[in-house]
């Protein structure tokens, strides 16, 4: 019978914290910026600079671990990680080994089978490398430090996940955690949030792990799922051969849709690892943690009963609406500004994923704000304007944002209200169009539309279609 | 008095009376340096330019009334391993050979604040490994009570540059020793303050846990006042400690009744040269006279703390010595064929011998299966020896002894035997490896004529004991020091 293997999976996931200053000195994050020109003596390792720890990364970090489930380390500590390369200015990483700020914490994921546990070895601070840029035309390679320094964490799972599914599962539910404490934006493509996967394979119900590797370059979820498939693949055709799987770092090709050793455990470094003596032991208090504690803010899980209790809206729109930190905060503005929850979650739902989709947009990128939105359905309720305006001026505010009581007005575009003008056009319609006339009068119910169109049409689609309909019917 | 025989305060004080120009003085010590420097070779830099530039600023603002303090229109040395913007900052390593920073370090700029003239940057062992001043890329300096004798070091520039008259006062870093040992060996008075008063931004780190700045001048009254000057809370630097307590110069009072003073007995066994050793005891008796409270104890675990030192400060530098790459400053070789050749040719032709050992040695106690066995074992110790310093300090308000075993050796002496070079620092290191504040003071020349040090410890943040007990001292030794010829 042919053997049965079992795929474990493990994650090293590193998050870009959305702090506005760098780990250890005051330089900005912000992405983009003419090379070398977000930088200071300590984040390009100047001699006699001294790094010092930004607060704000302490509490993301710690907020990210207690909503995780983990153990918070209340004395802590910063090591080097020493290793020679152009990018890391000091020729050390500032990273945490021997006390991490988070350890031995658990997130809930669901799963085919239901629910289940993934552990979470560790959760530690660290700082970003440089960019090199590779200039081929001068054969030489320019350093740019603009990211040297930005904070990151990395979150170590335990060797916890079966599958491509459970993985994702797990990468979701990180994401959106980590989205909803505002702690990171979390874009893979954008490379604020990565992840390297740890893989081995065993035949199914042995007790000893397999020999694993570790994949890195895995830039979205999709690759991520494809490259466990791979790996799964190519390493039990290894052992189906009678060969072994060696313990190494692999590169994961996308495009080719396959990898390639980068370094073995033979050649991995000793990366001398000690006690940063720059940096000051950090002693969390009591009170400290109590208050990143009271600053967590409301999860998704809790959101859900919660949107399910208090409004109208059906499974599905909540299960979208809370599925991204940026549409709920949307949702949850518009409705706080007094426009109907239903009418909102429709909104959402229906022009603003279509739109996202047709622009190939991730929710993320939303731009309109929920004022405008709460905006929109008011005008749309005061029937000051029409559905297909309505749907017009959505996708400008889409696009640009705009205001759309400012937009109707410089348009042009509101509902004619004045009954006697829209009783003479209606007239007109009725005697240029004998025939739809005569249709509806023989019992052709579907004739009306027409003219409901022509009328439509003759207002420049200004018109309140029932009040049309109304006037219609009463003088036909 | 000639200009150059003034203390700082003394010169601070005839420039706030108008007897002197800060000119005058400037002048005067920028002679002095062209007529001794190919003698003694105390400076790395000189910045005459810069110098007597900064002397018109300071001598306007204090004619305005902008600069009152008492270190102000002063001309000093600056160690050159702490960054000064826009003047060169070497190490005395080939491999920062061309570094020229561009921030200044926070004592320096505290000093500038208080109307320092930076006159130049002195030649020190190499990133401060050493104990000689002869590990230089740039040549050994030389001692002026005997130019063939080492200055002591790793501030050796400094505390020679005081003492030859090269400066008024001058700025030292001391990691195990590198103040107290060349104070001693040059006559001068050099204190290493508690770890973290001084800020360390700024100080090109050798072992960072370890190193902290401090003043070599050529009295008890200047150190304190310098003190004042360059202590402060820094929030650049963690390791910064906030201190309510740096009114150094309160402590200048000639009384030391009922100060308790401990004799550790391990400080004079094998080893300590028996004129030292005479010196020393000497010293003790002169405070017991005057009042103190003087008694011999065994402060435990001393012959531990050279190889504990050796550990931590050599595993400190590894790393910090591994940003000098080649890449974005200092030296690069000419020729190379790759990245990792470009490494290890830039660094093997930029660092001398025994900045390469520690980095070996340092690599070493840090490697994997190692680690524990000498780093943790090391930093272990450390705990213990701070705990015996407690213990002591619970029974004595000050620990006396010699600075180093002998006086400054022959140039060349200690190069070939760095096991008993390192073996030099025995008195020193273990108040680094405690944190603890440390003051030299001459106390007596040898028959060889070379000066002797008094080292007095106090517990963390008690600096203005060691200040109060020095100052005793000195009233009841007299003047001290060979009148250099100027």
């Amino acid at each position: 019978m042919e053997k049965q293997y079992e795929t474990v999976i493990g994650l090293e996931v590193h998050v870009e914290l959305a702090t506005k200053t760098k780990i250890f000195c005051g330089c900005s994050t912000a992405f983009g910026g003419a090379p070398n020109t977000h930088t200071c003596p300590v984040c390009t390792g100047m001699p006699g600079s001294l790094p010092v720890l930004n607060k704000q990364v302490l509490e993301y970090a710690v907020a990210v671990g207690l909503a995780t489930n983990c153990d918070i380390t209340k004395y802590c500590k910063f090591d080097r990680k020493n290793y020679f390369y152009p990018d890391n200015p000091q020729n050390y990483q500032i990273s945490q080994l021997y006390l991490p700020v988070c350890r031995n914490g658990k997130v809930e994921i669901e799963t085919e089978a239901g629910k289940k546990f993934i552990g979470i070895h560790e959760i530690h601070m660290e700082e970003d490398a440089g960019k090199l840029v590779h200039d081929e035309w001068e054969d030489c390679s320019l350093v740019d430090f603009n990211r040297s320094g930005v904070p990151l964490i990395e979150i170590v799972s335990e060797p916890d996940m079966r599958s491509a599914k459970e993985v994702i599962a797990y990468l979701e539910k990180l994401r959106m955690t980590i989205q909803y404490l505002g702690a990171s934006d979390c874009k893979m493509q954008e490379g604020s949030m990565r992840a390297d996967v740890n893989l081995s394979v065993r035949e199914v119900g042995a007790k000893e792990f397999g020999t694993r590797t570790e994949m890195k370059n895995l830039n979205s979820f999709k690759a991520i799922a494809r490259a466990i498939e791979g790996e799964r693949e190519r390493q039990i055709d290894l052992l189906e051969s009678g060969e072994k799987v060696i313990q190494e770092t692999r590169r994961w090709d996308d495009n080719k849709g396959e990898s390639y050793a980068m370094r073995s455990k033979e050649d991995a470094q000793d990366y001398r690892y000690f006690p940063d003596p720059d940096l000051v032991p950090i002693v969390l208090s009591d009170e400290f943690l109590d208050e990143i504690r009271a600053k967590q803010p409301e999860f998704r899980e809790e959101k859900m009963v919660r949107y399910k209790e208090e409004f109208d809206i059906p499974d599905y729109d909540i299960e979208i609406i809370t599925g991204t930190k940026h549409m709920t905060d949307i949702f949850e503005a518009a409705v706080a500004l007094g426009a109907q929850p239903k009418k909102v979650s429709n909104w959402l739902m229906g022009e603003t994923l279509r739109l996202l989709k047709e622009n190939d947009m991730e929710p993320e990128d939303i731009r309109f704000s929920p004022e405008n939105l709460a905006k929109l359905i008011a005008l749309t309720d005061s029937k000051s304007i029409n559905g297909s305006v309505a749907k017009e001026v959505f996708e400008e505010m889409f696009k640009n944002d705009v205001d759309p009581e400012k937009y109707v007005e410089e348009k042009g575009l509101k509902t004619v209200n004045d009954e006697g003008a829209l009783r003479r056009t209606v007239e007109d319609v009725i005697a240029n169009n004998p025939q739809s006339v005569e249709d509806y009068r023989n019992g052709k119910e579907k004739a009306i539309g027409f003219l409901v169109g022509q009328t439509m049409k003759a207002m420049k689609g200004k018109a309140d279609p029932g009040m049309v309909n109304r006037i219609l019917k009463e003088l036909l | 008095m000639s200009i150059l025989d003034m203390t700082a305060v003394e010169l601070a004080a005839a420039i706030k009376n108008k007897e002197v120009t800060v000119k005058e003085a400037t002048l005067a010590v920028l002679e002095q340096i062209e007529k001794k420097e190919s003698a003694y070779h105390c400076y790395v830099t000189v910045d005459k330019e810069g110098a007597l530039k900064k002397a018109q600023e300071v001598q306007e603002k204090i004619d305005a009334g902008e600069l009152t303090g008492p270190l102000a229109g002063v001309p000093v040395a600056i160690k050159d391993n702490m960054c000064t913007e826009g003047l060169l900052t070497t190490c005395s390593s080939r491999i920062l050979g061309n570094f020229v920073p561009t921030f200044s370090s926070e004592a320096v700029l505290n000093l500038e604040k208080a109307g320092a003239v930076i006159l130049g940057k002195t030649n020190m062992d190499e990133f401060a490994m050493g104990s000689t001043t002869e590990t230089s890329a740039f040549g050994e300096t030389k001692n002026p009570w005997n130019p063939e004798h080492v200055p002591g070091g790793s501030s050796g520039g400094s505390a020679a540059a005081v003492a030859a008259n090269e400066c008024f006062y001058a700025l030292g870093s001391d990691t195990g020793g590198s103040i107290r040992q060349p104070a001693s060996f040059c006559g001068v008075v050099g204190l290493k303050p508690t770890y973290g008063t001084v800020s360390r931004y700024g100080l090109i780190a050798y072992g960072s846990s370890l190193d902290q700045i401090g003043p070599l001048c050529k009295d008890v009254t200047d150190c304190a006042t310098i003190m004042e000057v360059i202590a402060s809370h820094d929030l650049k630097d963690s390791t910064s400690v906030e201190r309510e307590d740096t009114d150094f110069t309160s402590a200048l009072v000639d009384d030391v009744k009922g100060m308790k003073i401990g004799i550790p007995r391990d400080y004079f066994g094998e080893g300590l040269d028996p004129e030292v050793k005479a010196a020393v005891l000497k010293a003790a008796q002169q405070l017991k006279e005057k009042g103190a409270i003087v008694e011999e104890f065994d402060l435990s675990l001393v012959e531990y703390a050279i190889p504990t030192y050796y550990t931590i400060a050599a595993a400190e530098a590894s790393s910090n010595l591994e940003r000098f790459d080649g890449i974005k400053y200092g030296y690069r070789t000419e020729d190379y064929n790759g990245l990792h050749n470009m490494y290890k040719k830039s660094r093997s032709e930029g660092f001398g011998a025994e900045v390469k050992r520690r980095i070996m040695l340092g690599s070493f106690v840090l490697s994997s299966g190692y680690y524990d066995a000498y780093y943790l074992k090391a930093l272990r110790v450390k705990a213990l020896i701070k705990k015996a310093f407690d213990e002591a300090f619970a029974k004595y308000d000050v620990i006396l002894g010699p600075v180093a075993p002998t006086t400054a050796p022959k140039l060349g002496d200690s190069l070939s035997d760095p096991i008993k070079m390192y073996l030099g620092d025995i008195y020193t290191i273990s108040v680094n490896l405690a944190g603890l504040p440390g003051l030299s003071i001459p106390c007596g020349v040898d028959s060889k004529g070379l000066p002797i040090g008094l080292q007095l410890i106090g517990d963390c943040f008690m600096e203005k004991k060691l200040i109060q007990t020095a100052y005793a001292y000195e009233k009841a030794r007299g003047a001290f020091g060979r009148k250099e010829e100027n």
